[in-house]
This record gives structure tokens, sequence and C-alpha cells, in this order.
């Protein structure tokens, strides 16, 4: 949750600026925008829209007219009645579970970007028959006591929608989703106690929302003691719900959440449960802190195009261009201002509209450099390797991280894990574990790119059984992990990757090189098996042949044993 | 010890002395296949060619290489102390090999068939005896045997049996014979020999009915063999007329089985002749036939194509390619369609007016 705090400076203001980028979301004709911000000096490097964010089109019209005047207010928890299965509330069972994941997602970010290696407690208690208390409490740095009102009872309000980066939330709704959610379903506010000054006492506050205006409403605000005198935030929720074991359960997304981020420590209680369940550190290492980036030209569209010159105002296009993509260097953008035929001292929000197609077009014309990659953080082979022989019990291992690709201007790799044998059921179909930046998905398997590479895949030389159109079976898990700065997800709940078709091939790829590493195992198995079974077919029959030889020979015991080993010796070193 | 007793010392003295040089003791067979036969007409029979396989001791024949020296062990005892076992008690005796003994009669039958082979003997020289008897003779014969408990010799009239019959026993070499008849009938099915018994047609005709029942045993071969060559009387075949009369029985009694092609000079009756049913008999007396079985199809064009007996000789070609080109088979009691004794009045006195003409 403090990551919010430090970057949610750029959220708002920057949106008033430019209202065709503002609205995320597909259905939000009138989102409410924040209103203020403090500090308004950093907008002119304020990141528009990311590049390619969806694959379906774009959020505003293109054209400058001034936004219209707003009809009538929608309010927000209006919109959020309509709109919560997107956001994956959409039944009291989606809801908690939605609730533990936005709240362990935000402490995680918030962890990693202060470079705190995470230790996250989640505890659920059941407080009637289909109410519930989410408690989720993290190690992090905390967050400034003036931001918590914001980050937790303002929907939309938020730093990583702006920020191309590799982050585990992206659009500032998860978690004031959830406490709206549990103030529209109990009537209960958020609890939100933060420390950020390791030995003083912590600010603990009530929060309702307006939910007309979309903007908190402090209850009750105070110094409280913080547990072990460090540094942390503490939420509650109390919300609808109900609580289910199983494939989509909250047990099993902490337990694939440990899976992917194996560097934290997880502590679970259950509802009803005495003792809480612990997944405990397997590394002790940081993952390398993922960069943020300027979007790539390739990945920009031609209405966030425009928007971007619009709200560029005052500045020379070619300068422009340099500044506020990454692989445009002040060549590149004389190459593309004259491919348009424009003037690389235009002033950006003058030019018009057939003037930007035309540098639009000349983008795709220009030959630039993909982006940089370097700032992606892959969870890695080994780190893979060694949560798979942490949480799974299997005879055979394999993992493989991508090197990293760019789908329409955004960089990401992919990475795959693989176990067999052993404890893994033998005789079903393969698990398959999906993670889009270290965060487990849990629904919607088939609509997922994901799942598509894998069934793209004959996994029959690989030593697992498959039918036709079907994921493979056998005893073993598949684990698949895409990281982006911008995950291309088919819905705003977050369940599956878009199948963009080089996304679906480097999975594949990943997951083709783990099934080579599979195969040889398994042939190698095969052949073990085989050479012992002949070596106890062997000494099976051999005491037969020793037995005749007595008996037609008459020969002695001693000489007896010693035919036998001499023949036994004989046949193992054959083989054949 | 006899002379089989020290050879199968010998060849284990041989494996032991592979496996202490390590080397991989192999026992070697002669090829037990049509192919590995000739036939030689002078000689009258089957014999086994050249073709010998190794059967190396690896590791997947281990199991069945056990087996093969336990049996040839069993072997031994049996002519050690002069017992004997029948086909069916051998596979009994296996059932305290533990791992390695025999699921089925069929796994011990075939060990049996490699032992004999790898000897060159026949598996009564192993002590090993064939559990179905030898075949039935009614007819102008007399059998000199001897009483198992008095050794007085017996002499058993073949015409006194009235609607029964002399039964061939499993052992026939020390058998004497006494006859006046002109020939042997080796009739194929039993059905057909009470027909010919009821109405005392060895009498008429001055011969001796044998039943073959199939395929003739061994047993059977080697007696009507001695018989024939004692008294100096031929043999007339008389079967179905159709490929597996043809290919499979007479062909066996006359040459001997391809499958155990070491022992045939023992077991096949040269001097045997082809009485019918053959193909233009069944055309000349106009016999109601049933249509080929795909399997006689496969089989007379395999022996066209292997059969070494029916290579040799083109009558029997020619009677398979007729009986082929004409797709139908008939029955030794198709008669019947003519009234039921027009068999033993017309058909066979007019076919041995001309012995002849029968196919060899």
């Amino acid at each position: 949750m403090t990551a919010k705090a430090k970057k949610a400076n750029r959220s708002g203001r920057s949106s008033l600026r430019r209202p065709d980028l503002k609205a995320p979301e597909p259905a939000i004709p009138e989102a409410p925008e924040p209103v203020d911000r403090p500090e308004p000096a950093e907008i002119a490097g304020a990141v528009p829209k990311p590049a390619g964010k969806r694959p379906r089109g774009r959020a505003a019209p293109p054209g400058p007219p001034p936004a219209p005047p707003r009809q009538r207010e929608i309010s927000i928890s209006e919109f959020f009645t309509k709109n919560r299965h997107l956001l994956g509330f959409d039944n009291p069972r989606r809801a908690l579970l939605a609730t533990v994941k936005e709240a362990v997602d935000n402490s995680l970010d918030a962890c990693e970007e202060a470079r705190i290696l995470p230790a996250v407690s989640v505890k659920i208690r059941q407080e009637a028959e289909d109410r519930f208390r989410v408690v989720v409490s993290d190690n992090g740095p905390g967050i400034a006591r003036a931001q918590i009102p914001k980050i937790f009872g303002k929907l939309l309000y938020g730093s990583k929608f702006h920020a191309l980066k590799q982050t585990r939330g992206q659009q500032g709704i998860g978690i004031s989703a959830a406490g709206m959610y549990g103030q529209i379903t109990t009537g209960k506010p958020v609890v939100v106690t933060s420390s950020t000054r390791p030995g003083k006492p912590a600010y603990s506050c009530e929060i309702q929302m307006d939910t007309q205006k979309n903007e908190p409403i402090v209850l009750k605000g105070g110094e409280v003691a913080w547990n072990d005198g460090g540094t942390g935030t503490r939420v509650e929720v109390v919300l609808e719900g109900r609580y289910q074991k199983g494939r989509h359960s909250i047990d099993s997304y902490l337990q694939l959440a440990a899976l992917a981020n194996p560097h934290v420590e997880i502590r679970y209680l259950p509802p009803g449960a005495a003792e809480p369940i612990l997944f405990p550190r397997l590394v002790a290492q940081l993952p390398p802190e993922p960069r943020e980036i300027k979007p790539h030209p390739y990945g920009v569209e031609l209405g966030v195009l425009k928007g971007m010159l619009k709200a560029a105002k005052g500045q020379r296009l070619s300068g422009f261009l340099s500044r506020s993509f990454s692989r445009v260097s002040p060549r590149t953008a004389a190459d593309i201002v004259s491919r348009a035929r424009l003037d690389k001292e235009a002033r950006c929000h003058l030019l018009r509209s057939e003037d930007v197609e035309r540098l639009y077009a000349a983008v795709a014309e220009t030959r630039l450099m993909a982006p940089p990659t370097d700032c992606l953080s892959p969870i890695g082979e080994e780190v893979i390797l060694k949560s798979l022989r942490g949480q799974v019990q299997a005879d055979f291992y394999a993992a493989r991280t991508r090197r990293p690709c760019v789908y329409r201007g955004n960089p990401f790799l992919v990475e795959a894990g693989l176990a067999y044998g052993g404890a893994l059921p033998a005789d079903s179909l393969v698990t398959l574990h999906r993670f889009a930046n270290r965060v487990p998905l849990l629904f919607q398997q088939s609509a997922c790119a994901m799942t598509e590479a894998v069934l793209g895949i004959d996994w029959r030389p690989y030593g697992l059984s498959q039918s036709r159109g079907a994921l493979p079976a056998g005893p073993a898990l598949i684990l698949v992990h895409v990281a982006s700065v911008w995950v291309p997800f088919t819905s705003e709940s977050k369940e599956a990757v878009a199948d963009y078709e080089v996304i679906v091939k480097e999975i594949r790829l990943a997951l083709q090189e783990c099934g080579r590493q599979l195969g040889l195992h398994v042939r190698r198995q095969k052949k073990e098996a085989e050479a012992s079974r002949k070596r106890s077919y062997i000494e099976k029959y051999i005491p037969f042949i020793g037995e005749a030889m007595q008996e037609i020979l008459g020969m002695s015991d001693p000489k007896r044993a010693e035919l036998e080993s001499r023949l036994s010796d004989l046949l193992e070193r054959s083989r054949k | 010890m006899n002379d089989l007793s020290k050879r199968i010392h010998g060849s284990a003295r041989q494996i032991e002395a592979d496996i202490l040089r390590s080397r991989k003791p192999s026992l070697e067979l002669p090829v037990r296949s049509l192919q590995n036969v000739h036939y030689n007409p002078a000689k009258g029979f089957f014999s086994l060619g050249r073709k010998r396989k190794a059967r190396t001791l690896t590791v997947g024949t281990v199991k069945t290489f056990a087996q093969t020296l336990k049996m040839i062990a069993t072997s031994k005892s049996l002519v050690d102390t002069q017992e004997i076992a029948t086909k069916r008690e051998m596979y009994y005796i296996s059932k305290n090999w533990g791992e390695a003994r025999f699921l089925e009669q069929d796994e011990s039958d075939t060990i049996m068939d490699d032992v004999e082979a790898f000897f060159l003997v026949n598996r009564e020289q192993l002590g090993f005896v064939p559990e179905e008897k030898g075949g039935d003779v009614a007819g102008r014969l007399v059998i000199l045997d001897r009483d198992p408990s008095t050794g007085k010799t017996l002499r058993i009239d073949c015409t006194k049996f009235g609607s029964g019959a002399y039964s061939v026993p499993i052992s026939v070499e020390d058998l004497g014979f006494e006859t006046s008849a002109r020939f042997i009938l080796a009739v194929e099915t039993a059905g057909m020999f009470q027909r010919l018994v009821k109405h005392r047609f060895w009498d008429k005709h001055r011969c001796i009915l044998i039943s073959l029942g199939g395929v003739p045993t061994r047993a059977c071969r080697r007696f009507i063999r001695r018989l024939s060559d004692r008294c100096k009387i031929p043999v007339y075949a008389f079967m179905d007329g159709d490929p597996y009369g043809y290919c499979n029985i007479y062909r066996t009694l006359k040459v001997g089985s391809g499958n155990a092609a070491h022992i045939n000079e023992y077991f096949c009756v040269p001097r045997t002749t082809f009485l019918g049913v053959t193909p233009q008999d069944i055309v000349d007396y106009d016999l109601p036939t049933h249509p080929l079985k795909e399997v006689d199809v496969k089989r007379a064009r395999d022996a066209l194509k292997n059969d070494p007996f029916i290579r040799r000789h083109p009558p029997w070609q020619k009677a398979l390619e007729q009986i082929l080109k004409m797709g139908v088979r008939a029955e030794q009691q198709a008669f019947a369609a003519h009234g039921l004794n027009h068999v033993l009045e017309v058909y066979l006195p007019e076919k041995l007016k001309a012995p002849a003409r029968f196919l060899p």
C-alpha cells in the first residue's frame, strides 16, 4: 500500500489536462477524477496512458474539442454496483478472494518498491454467516498519514496506471474497491493502520467513502502502538462474503502467490483455524527492482499520440518525441519528423489532425530499436526451481526464463516451470498455474494465452499423454509466468492474458524447452526402470539354470553358486 | 548311463565351460520350418536341412533357457531311471519350478520339441510319451503282442472286434504282424471307418482298415509304416477333398511333419498313395460341396509356394490348382447324398480298380 503513496503524485492532475486519457476502464464515461493534487509540478514528465494498454480500441475520442460538459454526475457506488463483475467482485465468494488478493498485491508491491523482504500476514475471521473480517498486514515502509484516506477511500487513485513498470497492481482500483464493497455490503468502514517511523507510534484511522463524490471521509484517527516497533501497514475490511476451499480459494491463491514469490513469507489464518498456515520464505533475496520506462512509439495509438501532443503545450515536436518516448534519439526524432514532412520546430499542440496522422504513419515506417527490456524483473530459473522444490514433491523439475521480447512496444518476458512425478497425481490432467507479474491467475483459464500455448504443444514426445485439444495428462505441474510493464489482460478483473501471437509464441518456446528436459528425464527413467526390470528378471531365473545344471552335472553347491554368480555378471554386463 | 544321457551330460559341460569363460552359452537348434525341410522322393520323407539357429542365453531368453535346461535335466533323470512321462505330466512336473514353471501346456510342448530337435532324437527316447493313442484298426490282420505281465505272445485277430476295433498302442516297435491283406486303407474320419467296418468292407476287398482321426499321430504313422514295410503292402489314403486333407493329413502321413523333420525317417509312410477324394472326384461323382474357406485358400497357396512335397509332385500342384479354381471342398461323407452305401458299393470299388492312377 505504501507504494501508492509514493507514486500517487502523478495520477490526478495530469488526467484533468488530458481528458481523453483519463478513463482506464471501459464503462466509465464519467469516471470521477481525482480533483486535486498537492504537487502540480511533476506533470511535465507525466506518462500518458501506457502504450498499447489494451488491444481493443481507445478510451477517448481523438479530436481536439474540449470535453463535453458533464451532464449528470453518476455516483461511484452506482458505477461500482454495475461493474463489480469487471473487478472481480461478482459474488460473495469471489469478493472475499478479491479483497485478500488486492490487499496482498499492494503489500508486496509496496515492500518490493522499498526493497524490503516482504512478510505478509492474512487473517480471515468469520463474524456472521455471510460476514467476514479480512485483516492484511505487512512489514512495508508504511503510508504517509496524509495519503491514507485517498489510497483506501477513493477509487481510481493510484500511481501504477500511469507508470510503465512491472508491478502487480495496475489501475488503482483494487483495494479501494474492496473497501467500497465492504462498505456497501456491511456499512463498516475500512480500518487502516500504518507505521512509517520505526519505534514511533503508528497512525490508525477509519475511512468511509462518500460514494456520491468518490471522496474519503476519515471517521476516527489517532495514534496506536505498532506491534513490533518497525514499519508496516495493516488493513481491515469487513465485507459480505463466502469462504470456500478448493481450486479457486483464498488458500490456493496464497499458496500460488508463495510459489511465484518465494522471497515472501506469508502467514495465513483461515476462518475458524487455531493455527496459522505458514508459507516460509524460500529465497532471502529480493527480485531485481523493475525499472520504469517511457512508452515505445510502436505501442502508442493514434488517439493517444494526439492527446500527448495536445498536452505537450509549447514543446517543439522533435524535442517532444525524443523526450517522451523510449528509443527515440534526437536524430531518430528528426528522421520521423522529416518522413512526416513536418517541421521539427513545430509546436506540438498546434499540429493539425492530418499532421498527426502523417506523424503516426511516419513512426510506423521508421526503424526503431526495441524498447529496453532490462526494466523487467523475472522470477529467474534458479528461484523457480527452488520454489517448486519447496512446494511440490516431485522427481523432476525444470525451469526456463526466456529473454525479454516486445509486443506492441511493451517489453515482456515469459518464464515456465515444470514439475514431474513424485506425489503428483498420475492419472489426471496436468495442473497449470498461471501468473502475471507474479500474481496467480485463478479464473478464466480457458481464455488465457498461457492455456492456449500449453494446448498448442504436442506433449507426447515429452512423455505425457494428451488427447486432441486437451491439456496433457500425467503426473506433472506446469507453471507459466508472464511479466510485463503492461500485461495485456482480457478484462479488468485480470484473470486471463490476451493472446498476442508473440506472447503465445514465447510461452510455447519456454514450455517446449522445459518439455525437452522432461522428455529426456522420462526416457532416462524408463530406461532405468527397464534395466532394473531386466535385472530382477535375470535374478529370478538364473537360480533355475543353476539348479538344472546341478541336476545334470551333479555339481556341488559352492560350484553351483559360482556358476550362478558368473552367469548373472555375464548377463548384467550385456544388458541385452 | 546310456548314450543319450551321456550326450545330455556333454552339452551341460559345454554350457558350464562357456559360462566359466564368461561367454554366453548357447543351444544350437535346427530351424524347424518348411524352409528348412528337404524332400527327396528317393528317400520318401521330409528331412531336416542344415539351417540352425543358436538360442543364446540373453536377458530376453533367460526364462526359456532356464526352462529348457530344467526339461533336459528332467529328461536325463527319466532316461537314467527308465521312467516315462507324458507331455501333460511333464507340464505338471514344471509346477515345482516356481517362477520358471509353465503356465500352459503349449509352452512346455514347444520346449519339448526344441529339446527333441536339439538332441535329434524323438521324444520317446527322451522319456516323454504322447498322450494320444494311435488310431483304430480293423480287418485282415493278426497282431503279435506280448502280455505285459507274463511276456507271453498274444495273437490279436483284427477281424474279431465285431463293430469295434483294435487300438494302436503308444509304442509299436515290438509288434509283429501276420496278414493276407492286399492293401491298407487309411481313412480320415472315424465315421467313415465305422461305415466300412459295419459292412465288412475289409472282408470283401481283402484289406486292413485304419482310422486316422485327423492328422495321424506319430504312433499311428509308425504303426502303418512298420505294417506296410513288414508285409510289403501298399497304403491308400481316403481323406476329405480339401486342402487340409491334402496338405496336412495326407502329406504328414506320407512324408512326415515339417515341425519334427529330424525324426520323420521313422514316422512317415512313403508307400502311401492318395485314393481320394480328389478334386476330379468331386466333378466325376457330382458331390455336394461347400465353398473353400479363406484358410483353405491360404493353405493351398502356401503349399504351392513352400511345401517341398507339393513342389516335387506336379500332379499335386495340378490338384491344388484345380480345387482353388473350383473354389469348393467336399467331405468323405458327401457320398451319402447318393445313398448311404454308395461310397462302399460304387466309389471305392471303382477307384480301387486303378490304384496306378492315385495321386502320389
